[in-house]
C-alpha cells in the first residue's frame, strides 16, 4: 500500500515536473515573442513613423489652408514662413553641443538665419493683421 | 526631460501651428492665429533647449538675439508695397538655414544621434541630402525672386536655347552626387551637391517673368516647408515633419490657386513659357496703336464719376508700384460721400504675391466688406456705372474670353468691359506683362487716363471735391 502510494506520488511528481518544464518553456516562448514583438515596434524604421506623420500632416494642412480666406493669403505666407523656421531646433542642437566646432559654427549661423525669419515673420504678420483689424474698427 | 515628455511638448507645439493656420480662416480670428504661432514657437524652442545634449548656451542666445533684432527691425521698417520681396527674402533664409542644419548634422552626427562621423545611418544621409538640396534650391531661387521683385534683376523672362536641357542635366548631376554621397559621406561631394543645387535654384527661377512671381513666391514657400520636413526626417523630429508638411501643402495650394487664376498649368509657369518670344511675339507686335483711343483728363473722368451710382475699382500691380492705395482710398471715400456705392474687385493674381492687393487696401483702411474676390463680384460689372481700373491690365483683357489665339485665352478675367464706362488708369499704351494688347483700350465705352496711378487718383479726388 505504502509502496503503491510512493510510486503514485513519484509519478505525479514527475508529471508535475514535466508540466512545469513545459510551462516554463511556454513562458519563455511567450516572453520571447513579446520581446521580439516589442523590438519589432521599436525596430519599426523611424522613417516609416515619420512618413506616417508627414502624410497625415499634409492632409491636415490641405484642409486647413483651403479654409483660409483669400484676403488673408499674404499673412498666410508670412506666418507659414515664420513657422517653417522651426528648423531652428536642429540648429540649437548643433550650437549647444561641444563635440564638433564646425557644427557649432554652422548651428550658430543657422540660428541667426532662422531667428531673423521667426521674429521678422511674426512681426510682419502682426503688422498686416492689424491693418485688417483697424479698418474694421474705423468703420 | 525624458524623451516622451519632449515628444509630447512638440506635439503641443504642432497643434499650436495648426491652430495658427486655422485662425487665418477669418479676419476676426487671424490675430489669435498669429499668437498661436508665436506660442507654438516658444514651446518648441523651450523644449529643445531643455532637451538632452545641449551643454552650452552662449552661441544659442547670441544667435537668437542677433537674428531677432535684425528680423524685428526689418519687419517693422518694411513698406507694405515691398511685402512680396520681403517674403521672398525670408524664404531664402529658411532655405539657407536648412543647408546649415544639414551640414551641422553631417559634422556632428553624435549630437543628433544619427551615428558617428564617417558612419552615419544611410537613411539619415538620404534625408539629410534631400533637405540640403531643397534648402539650397530654395535659397538661390528665392534670391532671384527677391531680385526680380526688388527690380535688381530684369523682370522680363530670361530664356535661352537648351535651358531645360541644362536644368535637367543639373538635376541629374545632383541626383548622382547625392547617391555617391550617401555611400561615401565625402566632404567634397557634399559641397558639390550644395553648389549644384545653388546653380539649379538660380536657373529655375531666372527664366520666369515678374508677373508670374505670385506662383513662384508660393512655390518657394512650399519648398521651404519641404526642406524643413526633410530636416525633420533627419532629426526624427515629428514637430519639424508636421510643420514642414503644413507649410509645404500651404504653399502648394497657393501656387495652385495662382495658376488657376491665370489658367495655366504649374509646369507651364515653371518652364517659363509665358512671355517667350514665340508665344507673345506675333500678337504683341501686331497693329499697335493704329486704332483710335479715347483719352481724358481727370476733370472728364470726375464728371463721369460724379454721376455714377455704382463704382467698382479694380486695382493691380501698378497701384502698388505707384503707392497709390491711400490716394485711391481717398478718392473712393469722396465718391461714397457723393452717394455712390464703391466696391473693390480683386483678381487672384493681381499684384506680386497672393493677397497682395488685399493687404495694400487694408493698409489704406479700405473696409474689409468693400473688397470682393473675382467670383463674388464679376456678375455685378454688368450693372455698374463705372469700372475704375488702376494698375491692372491683363486681368481685364476680354481677349481671354474671345480670342483663342491669345496667350492668355482661358484666363478668368474681371469683366470690366460690361460696365457702362471703363476708366483705365495707365502710364502709357505699352502692353501688359503677357505682351498682349488689351482690346479694352479701343472700346467706345473706355476712357484712358494716362498718368501715374497716385497722381491720377489725387487729381480725381480734387476734381470730385470741386464738382
Amino acid at each position: 500500500m505504502n509502496d503503491i502510494l510512493k510510486d503514485r506520488l513519484r509519478d505525479l511528481a514527475e508529471t508535475l515536473q514535466e508540466a512545469a518544464t513545459k510551462a516554463s518553456e511556454i513562458g519563455h516562448a511567450i516572453a520571447d515573442t513579446a520581446t521580439q514583438s516589442s523590438t519589432y515596434t521599436a525596430g519599426l524604421s523611424p522613417f516609416i513613423v515619420g512618413l506616417t506623420v508627414f502624410v497625415l500632416a499634409i492632409f491636415v494642412g490641405y484642409y486647413v489652408v483651403w479654409k483660409v480666406t483669400p484676403a488673408l493669403h499674404s499673412p498666410l505666407m508670412s506666418v507659414t514662413n515664420a513657422i517653417s523656421s522651426v528648423i531652428v531646433i536642429g540648429a540649437l542642437i548643433a550650437a549647444g553641443q561641444d563635440l564638433n566646432g564646425t557644427a557649432k559654427i554652422a548651428g550658430f549661423v543657422a540660428i541667426i538665419l532662422a531667428s531673423i525669419n521667426i521674429f521678422g515673420g511674426f512681426v510682419v504678420t502682426r503688422r498686416m493683421l492689424e491693418m485688417f483689424d483697424s479698418k474694421k474698427k474705423g468703420n | 526631460m525624458c524623451v516622451n515628455s519632449e515628444a509630447f511638448l512638440y506635439l503641443v507645439a504642432s497643434v499650436c501651428f495648426i491652430m495658427s493656420l486655422q485662425g487665418l480662416s477669418s479676419a476676426k480670428t487671424s490675430k489669435m492665429g498669429n499668437l498661436y504661432g508665436i506660442v507654438g514657437m516658444v514651446i518648441a524652442i523651450g523644449t529643445a533647449l531643455m532637451g538632452s545634449g545641449i551643454s552650452s548656451y552662449g552661441f544659442i542666445v547670441g544667435g537668437i538675439v542677433i537674428g531677432g533684432v535684425i528680423g524685428t527691425f526689418i519687419a517693422q521698417a518694411i513698406q507694405m508695397t515691398a511685402l512680396p520681396q520681403l517674403v521672398a527674402a525670408f524664404h531664402s533664409l529658411v532655405g539657407l538655414a536648412a543647408v546649415f542644419v544639414a551640414y551641422a548634422a553631417y559634422q556632428a552626427p553624435e549630437a543628433y544621434k544619427i551615428g558617428t562621423i564617417g558612419n552615419i545611418y544611410r537613411a539619415s544621409l538620404i534625408e539629410m541630402t534631400l533637405g540640403t538640396i531643397i534648402g539650397a534650391i530654395t535659397f538661390t531661387g528665392s534670391l532671384v525672386a527677391f531680385g526680380k521683385l526688388q527690380g535688381l534683376i530684369k523682370g522680363k523672362p530670361l530664356s535661352f536655347a537648351g535651358q531645360h536641357l541644362l536644368n535637367a542635366g543639373l538635376g541629374g548631376a545632383i541626383f548622382l552626387m547625392a547617391a555617391i554621397f550617401v555611400f561615401t559621406e565625402s566632404h567634397l561631394i557634399f559641397w558639390m551637391i550644395v553648389a549644384l543645387s545653388f546653380v539649379l535654384g538660380f536657373m529655375l527661377i531666372l527664366p520666369i517673368g515678374g508677373a508670374d512671381m505670385p506662383v513662384i513666391v508660393s512655390m518657394l514657400n512650399s519648398y521651404s516647408g519641404w526642406a524643413a520636413a526633410g530636416i525633420g526626417f533627419t532629426l526624427h523630429n515629428n514637430l519639424l515633419i508636421i510643420t514642414g508638411a503644413l507649410v509645404g501643402s500651404s504653399g502648394a495650394i497657393l501656387s495652385y490657386i495662382m495658376c488657376k487664376g491665370m489658367n495655366r498649368s504649374f509646369f507651364n509657369v515653371i518652364l517659363g513659357g509665358f512671355g517667350n518670344d514665340d508665344v507673345a511675339g506675333p500678337s504683341g507686335q501686331k497693329a499697335i496703336e493704329d486704332r483710335p483711343v479715347k483719352s481724358g483728363s481727370a476733370e472728364d473722368a470726375a464728371f463721369i464719376m460724379a454721376q455714377a451710382q455704382n463704382v467698382i475699382i479694380v486695382p493691380g500691380y501698378g497701384m502698388a508700384v505707384a503707392q497709390a492705395q491711400h490716394a485711391l482710398k481717398e478718392m473712393g471715400d469722396q465718391l461714397k460721400k457723393m452717394g455712390a456705392n464703391v466696391r473693390y474687385a480683386i483678381h487672384p493674381v493681381a499684384g506680386r504675391m497672393p493677397g497682395h492687393m488685399n493687404v495694400l487696401l487694408a493698409e489704406a483702411n479700405v473696409p474689409y466688406e468693400d473688397v470682393f474676390e473675382l467670383e463674388d463680384i464679376n456678375n455685378d460689372f454688368a450693372n455698374c456705372d463705372v469700372a475704375f481700373v488702376i494698375g491692372a491690365n491683363d486681368v481685364t483683357n476680354p481677349a481671354a474670353k474671345t480670342d483663342p489665339t491669345s496667350p492668355i485665352f482661358g484666363m478668368p478675367i474681371l469683366e470690366v468691359e460690361k460696365a457702362r464706362t471703363v476708366l483705365f488708369v495707365k502710364r502709357s499704351m505699352a502692353s501688359g506683362y503677357a505682351g498682349v494688347e488689351n482690346e479694352l483700350f479701343f472700346r467706345p465705352n473706355t476712357m484712358m487716363l494716362f498718368g501715374d496711378a497716385k497722381k491720377v487718383s489725387e487729381d480725381l479726388s480734387k476734381s470730385l471735391h470741386n464738382a
